[in-house]
């Protein structure tokens, strides 16, 4: 199966720009199926991002973050062709991780 | 009469140690599977409905409105299931940034770890219930600094 995650990290000389899409339900456990039933909570609650070992952003995540999540932040450092590693962890315990090439 | 009397003790603390693990198998399950939280994840903060408790939970200490802090958001938003948030700050040592809605079911609606070296801005989406403000909150230097916007929501992304 494809990655859940996608992600587009590009150094610019002083700072990486990291841009992730991850593709997840989120559901709140407030939403009702079509048949009235409530959907259970289903949401992923950490991220992490990590550069050359050192962890670069750590996101806590509630279910109000809307569905296949997208998150931008930047960070000092990184050059081209350096690996960038995200990892996610939900509330079912499911996990994904990619190690992406910083461009 | 001594052999049965003897008999119903042994029966009694057998049947009560079942119990006992049946109880404590129960509790395990039930925490089993509501909760295999991730590590590190604020779990409490996460389950505040008012603002107040869940920035006691997750801070502990009071805030102060700063225009240093930026947050970026829609004066309206038309469908409150993609609500897009930045925050950012001109603010030096800024270890963590959280987002709160608090007209949502649960109020933290994000809270972000900054490590040395990671810029102070942030993006993301959110989901919103309806019509309400937005805060941002910043910790620059062990404080906490603040910025409140009001986004309108047209339709609902909460479900309902």
């Amino acid at each position: 199966m494809a990655s859940t995650i996608r992600v587009r990290a590009q150094a610019n000389g002083t700072n990486t720009e990291v841009q992730a899409l991850i593709q997840h339900p989120m559901d709140s456990g407030f939403v009702k199926d079509s048949n009235g039933v409530l959907i259970p909570p289903h949401h992923i609650e950490t991220v992490t991002f990590t550069h050359a070992g050192k962890t670069v952003l750590t996101a806590n995540w509630g279910p109000a973050v809307s569905k296949d999540p997208y998150i931008k932040f930047s960070f000092k450092g990184g050059a081209k062709g350096d690996d960038l590693t995200v990892t996610w962890i939900d509330n079912l315990g499911k996990t994904d991780t990619l190690a992406a090439k910083i461009a | 009469m001594q052999a049965a009397s003897v008999d119903f003790t042994a029966k009694d603390t057998t049947r009560r140690a079942t119990l006992r693990l049946l109880a404590l198998l129960g509790v395990a399950g039930i925490a089993g599977t509501a909760r295999a939280a991730a590590p590190g994840w604020p779990e409490e903060a996460f389950r505040q409905k008012s603002q107040a408790d869940a920035l006691k939970l997750l801070y502990g200490k009071p805030f102060e409105a700063s225009d240093k802090v930026k947050l970026d958001v829609p004066e309206i938003a038309e469908n409150g299931a993609v609500v897009p948030v930045s925050v950012s700050t001109d603010l030096p040592g800024v270890t963590t940034i959280s987002i709160l809605v608090p007209e949502n079911p649960f109020t933290l609606a994000a809270s972000y770890t900054l490590p040395e070296g990671t810029l102070p801005a942030i993006g993301c989406r959110l989901k919103m219930a309806k019509t309400s403000n937005v805060i941002a909150i910043v910790e620059s230097g062990g404080k906490l600094y603040a910025a409140t916007k009001e986004v309108k929501v047209t339709l609902g992304g909460c479900g309902g």
